[in-house]
């Protein structure tokens, strides 16, 4: 079977800097890649250069078995690109700008706007769908331009970046249709700074860092290789905690730390872990405000990999713990 | 995959299969495994092609300019603020009435009008849409690379219109009156568009190739001063120093103003050096209309492809 996506030793020089060192990629038709990897590691150029937008300057990409350099056009009937901004016009309202890309593809008018029709209703946006994309929110502009990457049925979506910037809850609206877009067959390259976020969506991950990948597997293949999970026990009555740690320290003969005065965390190296605590915390009545296993944050998948920390901290994830009611 | 979440948290249910639980995005191809291999929607990349794309996109920069009149008024304050303020301030100094000074500066004027429309809009409009994404998405669609730089200054030609048909409104309360007929003066309309049109693309060039919205304006304006204050539009070029009467000789807006009051004028002689004698007069004009054209037409090849090769760099 031909790969959706296959590079081998793809280059990209920016004058002194080389963006894209070497890059090997192969993604498998219908699955969901991930490029994780903090700011300026090359992850936007690896997707711009796959989507015909840059050229390479070293190296082998080809898109559906098309050969990025020679046959960008067939490419481009196939595929589709949501930038990290997103792009699409802000004077004209959502169903005008998915009906424009329709017809530009090639739709007579009438199946453009039919198409563009159902996607408002398959993302949701309907009932805004002639209100000016201006005065739409950051979670609206993103399911908009998932939209308009759909609107001619592309076998290959890009998505870099899309839901850096978006609250948590706006966040899994956007992955929730990300993964029906890969559902109804579609192969994905995303890119991410959010361990999190390729967690949840990639079946592949690829770890990207000064324009090289530095790692790849599954998820839990990449979790199992990093380490660095971390349980967060927060009792509901702060009195307790003290009772908790012993609890926790019994079940995982490991000791826990206070983290502050009502929050105590312990590292743990695999995923049975958790239900031990679960079950011992519950054995002992000890009622819990939050109790989660949170990831590794990129940080700390990159420390563990490189032994150093990435440059850019200001976008870092925050760790999406759940915030509720634990029985 | 679900292997951080917690115990019984209603986030961390499945998530139902898709956004509206009946439909997925995209759910209407025919099969799933077709897919990959489905056949493309219908797009060649042809001339025929081009035009299609290209006037799809020219609809785009006339709804954006339906719902931002305000910006028009950049094109549109310039022109009648000089018309008003030399015929007002200088028209009894520089004319023996300012009846006859308005006859006098409006042909420039109208000049001005289509020069400033064509390069103050279609530029900065490009500029922008590039930052801002936009035309990425254009850039990886399977359509003529040149399609949306086209279709935006098809698509501002609209500008021109309003502008000229503002000022000439003006011009007319201010008691311009045309001396020929009306072929003639729609003669001098469309004249001056296609020279604003030609010059348009330059302003497309510097919004391609620069990064910065600011100098795109600065350097439309830059361009703007010399191209029409070199001329006679405001006086008759014997009154001009030297310096500025050999500039005006090889400024192309001059064969562009001579024409227009050619065109509006029934004695343009009064301020065109080119045209001495009236018996000469018809033949200069024909002169200056072509002279004109040629520019323009020049301009349109040596900036359009400019700005085409500019936009295809900045990829």
């Amino acid at each position: 079977m031909i790969p959706a996506i296959e590079t081998t030793g793809l280059v990209k020089v920016f004058g002194e800097t080389r963006a894209v060192d070497g890059v090997d990629l192969v993604v498998e038709p219908g699955t969901i890649h991930g490029l994780l990897g903090p700011n300026g590691a090359g992850k936007t150029t690896i997707v711009r250069i796959l989507a015909t937008l840059e050229r390479l300057d070293g190296g082998r990409a080809a898109v559906l078995g098309h050969d990025v350099a020679a046959e960008a056009s067939e490419i481009r009937k196939r595929i589709s690109l949501t930038g990290q901004f997103a792009s699409l016009d802000e004077d004209l309202t959502a169903a005008e700008n998915l009906t424009m890309f329709g017809r530009l593809l090639g739709m007579r008018k009438g199946d453009a706007r039919a198409r563009t029709h159902r996607l408002l209703q398959d993302f949701e946006l309907a009932d805004v769908a002639d209100r000016r994309v201006r005065t739409y929110s950051g979670g609206m502009r993103r399911r908009l331009d998932l939209a308009a990457s759909m609107i001619g049925r592309p076998s290959v979506v890009f998505l870099d970046e899309p839901t850096t910037g978006l609250d948590p809850g706006k966040r899994e609206e956007v992955w929730r249709m990300i993964r029906s877009v890969s559902r109804s067959g579609g192969t994905v390259l995303l890119t991410t700074q959010y361990m999190e976020e390729a967690d949840a969506l990639a079946d592949e991950i690829s770890v990207i860092d000064q324009g090289k990948v530095i790692a790849r597997g599954t998820p839990p293949e990449l979790k199992r290789a990093v380490g660095g999970q971390t349980i967060v026990v927060r009792p509901r009555d702060p009195a307790r905690l003290a009772e908790a740690t012993v609890v926790v320290e019994q079940a995982l003969h490991r000791r826990p730390d206070a983290t502050s005065r009502d929050v105590l965390t312990v590292p743990v190296d695999d995923d049975a872990a958790f239900g031990t605590v679960v079950r011992h915390l519950e054995g002992a009545g000890i009622e819990m405000a939050e109790l989660s296993l949170r990831l590794p944050s990129l940080d700390e998948v990159f420390f563990s990999l490189t032994g150093r920390r990435t440059d850019d901290t200001t976008d870092s994830p925050s760790p999406h713990t759940a915030q509720d009611d634990a029985a | 995959m679900n292997d951080r979440s917690t115990t019984s948290h209603a986030d961390r249910a499945p998530v139902p299969d898709a956004p509206t639980g009946t439909a997925e995005p995209g759910s209407d191809r025919s099969s799933t495994s077709a897919t990959v291999t489905a056949p493309p929607p219908e797009t060649v990349l042809t001339p025929r092609g081009v035009i299609r794309e290209s006037l799809i996109l020219a609809q785009r920069s006339l709804t954006k300019t339906r719902r931002n009149p305000g910006e028009q008024m950049d094109a549109l304050i310039m022109p009648i603020m000089f018309l008003v303020m030399f015929v007002y301030l200088f028209g009894g100094a520089v004319a023996d009435s300012r009846d006859e000074y308005v006859q006098y500066l409006f042909p420039g004027i109208l000049v001005m009008t289509t020069i400033l429309a064509g390069l103050l809009a279609t530029g900065l409009h490009i500029n922008i849409d590039i930052k801002k994404g936009v035309f990425d998405r254009f850039r990886s669609l399977p359509i003529a690379r040149g399609a949306p730089l086209i279709g935006s200054v098809l698509g501002d030609m609209i500008r021109y219109v309003i502008a000229v048909v503002t000022v000439f409104a003006v011009a007319y309360l201010m008691g311009f009156r045309v001396e020929t007929d009306l072929a003639s003066a729609l003669g001098a309309v469309l004249l001056c568009v296609a020279l604003g049109f030609s010059l348009s693309w330059l302003s497309v060039f510097i919004g391609v190739a620069v990064k910065d919205e600011n100098v795109v304006t600065t350097v439309a304006f830059l361009g703007i001063f010399p191209l029409t204050f070199g001329t006679d539009m405001v006086a008759p070029k014997e009154t001009l120093p030297g310096w500025l009467q050999a500039w005006t000789d090889i400024n192309p807006v001059s064969h562009a103003m001579d024409a227009t009051r050619g065109l509006l004028l029934d004695n343009p002689a009064a301020g065109s050096a080119a045209s001495t004698a009236a018996s000469t007069a018809a033949n200069s004009v024909a002169e200056s209309v072509t002279a004109t054209l040629l520019w323009s037409a020049g301009f349109l090849v040596a900036f359009g492809a400019l700005a085409m090769y500019a936009y295809r760099r900045r990829a």
